[in-house]
């Protein structure tokens, strides 16, 4: 598998991180190394193996579906870049 | 007496019980000799006025009798790990200014436990890499040189602050985190001790999450007798953590005997790689013949899937990656980019990530997204997590077969130089991970004990491996190899 420009360019969006047009030949190059020493698992019978869900064999606990915490719009807004009458405030969604 | 901040966390303790020091004394010790090791930037938010707050407080404590494991011992708490009100950014600039309004319960635990916080310690960005050449503070500088070149030195990382703060004497010991070897390289590179803990022993709970199924804090130390110390305090069963293990916890101190005899210590023959340096193979079988003149019985093991255990996490960490950063949005914590007339809410997104996080983890969380996109999820993703299943099973085989530990090398080398791989390929730097990142894919323990120096001067380590859960027994069997190791050299001070 071989990445070339297009698909970088496509990756770079669907993680949501601008990448300019220059520096897109060299994110190939990196993938294509990356890429190069994972296709080793290729290598590896996987025929009839689970592939794992958790390392230790306990199974998720769930808890009784109650309110246990609440009452801190402060404190959640405390950190946001920018936040507005109790909301966290971004950009226009839609026009 | 020593110098305070030279002390070990035991006998630190043991000085504080019997009356012949102080918390605040301590206390004092360490602050003095973090500000004169601004050099090796390994303190990146200094806290002297809780540390001091935390240091009386813990004083009292011990006149009245009520003191706990960890009373008055103060310590470095990497940057990782949320404290509340005190920055926590996990070296990444996408962080820059965000102060948790939470404490994260192994920190919790250990403050519960009387420890003294001195600061945060730098890292790795997100604790991705090898060397701490990733972080938004800058490199850390080990406080180790190669005999009189004065060329700096890697820590190693992600856990490289802590590493080089505890090798140093800045703090008695210190925490790290371990997804792939973070705690046992830098442990090994520096000449201290290491551990992490089975997958599930301590919550993860408020630790910045990097790849979730592989994460685990553990303490850095300059004994073992301290990492079990310690660890013990930091495990425990978390309901806020829904995969914290809800097992007992041993005494791990008191199971330190140093009494191996019959023990069975496997050799894996994978881990024989071509190219090893000598030096290494050579502290290998030395440590092997320590455990064997103590009574262990060594075996020849195989682990036959080793070989793609870090394909194998070059898949599965970057995709837990790209879906943990996925909160990292210029909307709820940390920096927003400055935006243009018309940006919009994915301009915003595109524009903060691109200048938040750093070179190394923008390439992980995109060879995520990749790896998890549409077309390629059942050829990486899948696949790899069904290596990952034969790679526990691996380990599985030879516990099923009467091993109770592996003892391997730590790193394939010791230290090298700050700015030495700045043109390798990034598959040169995971290399560094090579012993260590099998451990995490099965969840298992693991230790890093110095053991030697090489000719350069520089420590190097090996690896103990332990049953899952059985983190006193593994302790103990390090134990027994410290005790033989007889490794005492600390670095010269330069700084």
């Amino acid at each position: 598998m071989s990445i070339d420009q297009s698909t970088a360019a496509k990756v770079a969006k669907l993680a949501r991180i601008k990448v300019e047009e220059d520096a897109l030949p060299a994110l190939a190059d990196e993938f294509n190394t990356i890429l190069g020493f994972i296709e080793q698992l290729n290598e590896v019978d996987v025929d009839g193996v689970e592939p794992m869900t958790s390392v230790t064999p306990q199974r998720l606990k769930r808890r009784v579906d109650e309110v246990t915490d609440g009452g801190q719009q402060d404190k959640i807004l405390a950190n946001a870049p920018d936040a507005r009458e109790g909301f966290f405030a971004v950009p226009k969604v839609v026009e | 007496m020593t110098e305070l901040n030279k002390l070990t966390l035991s006998e630190a303790r043991d000085a504080l019980r019997k009356g012949e020091t102080t918390s605040v004394e301590l206390t004092e010790a360490c602050l003095k000799a973090i500000d004169a090791a601004d050099a090796l930037n390994a303190f990146v938010h200094k806290t002297p006025e809780l540390a001091m707050e935390r240091a009386k407080a813990a004083d009292v404590r011990i006149q009245a009798g009520d003191a706990p494991a960890m009373c008055g011992l103060p310590i470095g708490i990497k940057d990782l790990f949320c404290t509340k009100g005190v920055p926590s950014q996990a070296a990444s600039k996408i962080l820059d200014g965000f102060k948790p309004e939470y404490e994260s319960t192994v920190s919790q635990q250990l403050a519960d436990a009387g420890s003294v916080m001195l600061g945060k310690l730098n890292m790795d960005e997100f604790a991705m890499g090898s060397s701490n050449e990733t972080s938004a503070y800058g490199d850390v500088v080990s406080p180790w040189r190669r005999g009189n070149d004065d060329s700096a030195l890697t820590p190693g990382g992600s856990s490289g602050g802590s590493a080089a703060a505890v090798a140093a004497d800045l703090c008695l010991a210190a925490t790290g985190t371990d997804t792939g070897g973070s705690i046992r390289q830098p442990a090994a590179f520096t000449g201290i001790t290491g551990i992490k803990p089975t997958y599930g022993r301590c919550s993860r709970w408020g630790v910045v999450a990097f790849a979730s199924s592989l994460d685990q804090a553990g303490p850095m130390t300059k004994s073992v007798r301290d990492a079990a110390m310690m660890l013990e305090t930091m495990c425990g069963h978390d309901p806020k953590d829904s995969t914290s293990a809800d097992l007992a916890v041993s005494n791990f101190e008191a199971m330190l005997t140093g009494d191996v005899k019959g023990k069975k210590i496997g050799i894996p023959r994978e881990y024989r790689m071509d190219g090893m340096p000598g030096e290494i193979e050579k502290l290998w079988s030395e440590g092997a013949e320590m455990l064997r003149a103590a009574g262990a019985e060594i075996i020849d093991i195989s682990l036959p899937h080793t070989k793609y255990a870090l394909p194998a996490y070059y898949v599965i960490a970057p995709a837990e990656a790209s879906s943990n950063l996925a909160r990292y949005d210029g909307v709820r914590y940390g920096q927003r980019a400055t935006l243009e007339g018309g940006d919009g809410i994915t301009e915003m997104y595109e524009k903060t990530r691109a200048a938040g996080f750093g070179h190394e983890v923008q390439r992980r969380v995109m060879v995520g997204t990749y790896v998890l996109s549409a077309g390629f999820y059942d050829a990486y993703y899948n696949r790899a997590r069904k290596v990952r299943t034969l790679i526990k099973k691996d380990f599985e085989n030879v516990f099923a077969q009467g091993i109770d530990a592996i003892l391997t090398p730590a790193t394939p080398s010791s230290a090298f130089g700050l700015g030495e791989m700045t043109d390798a390929d990034p598959v040169q730097m995971y290399l560094n991970d090579v012993f260590t990142v099998t451990v995490n894919l099965a969840g298992l323990p693991g230790i890093s004990v110095p053991t030697g120096i090489d000719a350069k001067g520089l420590p190097l380590g090996l690896q103990l491996i332990g049953r899952p859960w059985e983190e006193g027994d593994l302790l103990n069997t390090a134990y027994a190899l410290e005790g033989a190791a007889g490794f005492v050299a600390k670095p010269g001070q330069w700084w």
